[in-house]
């Protein structure tokens, strides 16, 4: 029992911590895109800043900087964000970069997603069709661009064809698969998904499918622990010409993930 | 079945090459899990022992909650420590949350009422055996729970894998007081559940492997360590 305790006690001594640190929440579309892999060794290297990330929907994050509990936070819903900052939460809203959202669904296509005029158009034939559709279902950025387009196709379904799984990105698109269903997605995740089987992208194109990337520092009044120069640092890196060339360069399979469009001191 | 085979043959291929990240997240595992062990035991075993040996009021309602608590959802322990622990909760001032302090404390709180279950079980066999005979040696309270804690041991050591194996598999709440950072709080629990949510299954398998392997390495060392099923019944 008694080497059973000193190893562990061993075991703990053995956790260290260096360098500085900023803890920011982020989207798992964000980081299930595989551009953080490529943006943080860049940080860490330029800033000398060992950025740690949570990833997790955008609801959450932006509760995780009410609390107090990350420094600053990458999120993609601008409703959000902004009853955010007006609610004195966080500083102020910066835009990095966009990408867009798109329909993917089952190779045969049931509904006849792929010539569809517009995107609400895409949803209503999903709805008629009663194909199977899975929505996030978790109040994040890409959940709630989901709920606002099908309000515009003629309201939020109740059926048993729609599928509300409330998880990340990855997972729905996980359950997508096995399911043949159809599900709206960022561009970045649906790319870099490991698991596409049966599934396709199926429409894409409509301005309402925008997604815009945003960065909020936490507010340093309401929480006095938070590292604001450090998030500060942070911003004036995300928005300079390195980050640009670096998110304008990331690609998959030849397709651009991103676009970067921060202005220089907006 | 070829996810199967490709989670095998490169969870094969990370440990023979030593893998830099994967070395980092199993180590991490076992700081954690062997960290809140060495607390949780701590705390268990005396406790185990004390209600076996003593008599007191509320004796049976402790015991059945304790044994209703094994049953604890992790999921709920990491939501009340998150709450606790976060900035705006009443110990967020220790800045505790997301770090593997956070992970340890969690933990602990799951695996305590499962190992004082189990070892309360064996500790209470036991003390029918020995009570008359302590008694009648009139020792302190306290050398009574020493006694028992000591020739229990072997049972005790039943208790503690127990707890080990409820530690290392959990993901729920280490999940939630972790938040799953890479280098910082990433396990290979969260790890497995991350790599699952971008449709890595290979690789979510590899991992799930290399955490199965080390659960058996870890108690075959322990069994090992502890000279059990080798002589005598203690």
């Amino acid at each position: 029992m008694f080497r059973i305790l000193t190893l562990g006690i061993w075991l703990a001594a053995g956790m260290a911590n260096a360098a500085e640190t900023l803890r920011m929440a982020v989207t798992t579309s964000f980081h299930n895109s595989g551009l953080a892999d490529i943006l943080l060794p860049e940080i860490a290297d330029d800033l000398d800043l060992d950025v740690q990330l949570l990833v997790v929907g955008t609801g959450q994050a932006l509760r995780l900087g009410e609390a107090g509990d990350v420094d600053a936070i990458l999120v993609h819903s601008q409703t959000a964000e902004e009853a955010f900052i007006d609610a004195g939460h966080g500083t102020h809203r910066r835009e990095i970069m966009y990408n867009d959202f798109v329909i993917v669904g089952p190779q045969s296509d049931p509904a006849a997603v792929s010539g569809a005029g517009d995107a609400a158009d895409a949803l209503s034939r999903i709805a008629g069709n009663a194909a199977r559709f899975v929505s996030r279902g978790d109040e994040s950025g890409t959940h709630k661009r989901e709920l606002n387009l099908w309000e515009s196709a003629g309201g939020i379904p109740e059926a048993d064809w729609y599928n509300e799984v409330g998880a990340g990105m990855g997972a729905a698109l996980n359950t997508a698969a096995g399911l043949g269903a159809y599900i709206l997605s960022d561009r970045a995740s649906w790319l870099n998904f490991g698991n596409k089987g049966d599934l396709t992208l199926l429409f894409a194109g409509d301005p309402v499918l925008f997604n815009q990337y945003a960065y909020l520092p936490v507010n340093p009044a309401r929480h006095n622990h938070v590292k604001a120069d450090l998030a500060a640092d942070l911003e004036t890196w995300l928005t300079s010409a390195r980050a640009q060339e670096l998110i304008d360069g990331y690609m998959i399979d030849g397709e651009t993930l991103f676009v970067f469009n921060a202005q220089p001191d907006g | 079945m070829v996810d199967l085979w490709q989670g095998l043959s490169q969870a094969f291929w990370l440990v023979v090459t030593l893998d830099a990240e994967l070395a980092e997240i199993a180590l991490r595992s076992l700081q954690v899990t062997f960290t809140a062990l060495a607390l949780g035991c701590l705390i268990a075993m005396p406790l185990a022992a004390l209600l076996a040996v003593r008599r007191f009021r509320w004796r049976r309602t402790v015991i059945a909650v304790l044994n209703a608590l094994m049953g604890l959802p992790p999921v709920v322990v990491g939501l009340v420590v998150y709450v606790l622990l976060s900035r705006s909760g009443p110990l967020g001032v220790l800045g505790l949350l997301f770090t593997p302090t956070a992970m340890i404390i969690a933990q602990m709180i799951v695996i305590v009422p499962l190992m004082a279950s189990i070892a309360h079980q064996s500790l209470r066999d036991l003390w029918a055996e020995y009570h008359d005979l302590l008694i009648s040696m009139n020792v302190t309270q306290s050398q009574k729970i020493k006694t028992l804690l000591w020739d229990a041991r072997r049972a005790l050591l039943t208790a503690a894998l127990a707890g080990f194996g409820r530690g290392i598999g959990e993901v729920g709440a280490i999940m939630i007081v972790g938040g799953n950072i890479d280098h910082v709080t990433r396990v290979l629990t969260t790890a497995i559940a991350l790599e699952t949510g971008k449709g890595e299954f290979a690789l979510a398998l590899a991992l799930g492997f290399v955490l199965i392997a080390l659960t058996i390495l870890v108690n075959l060392l322990i069994h090992w360590l502890g000279q059990t099923e080798r002589e005598g019944r203690w």
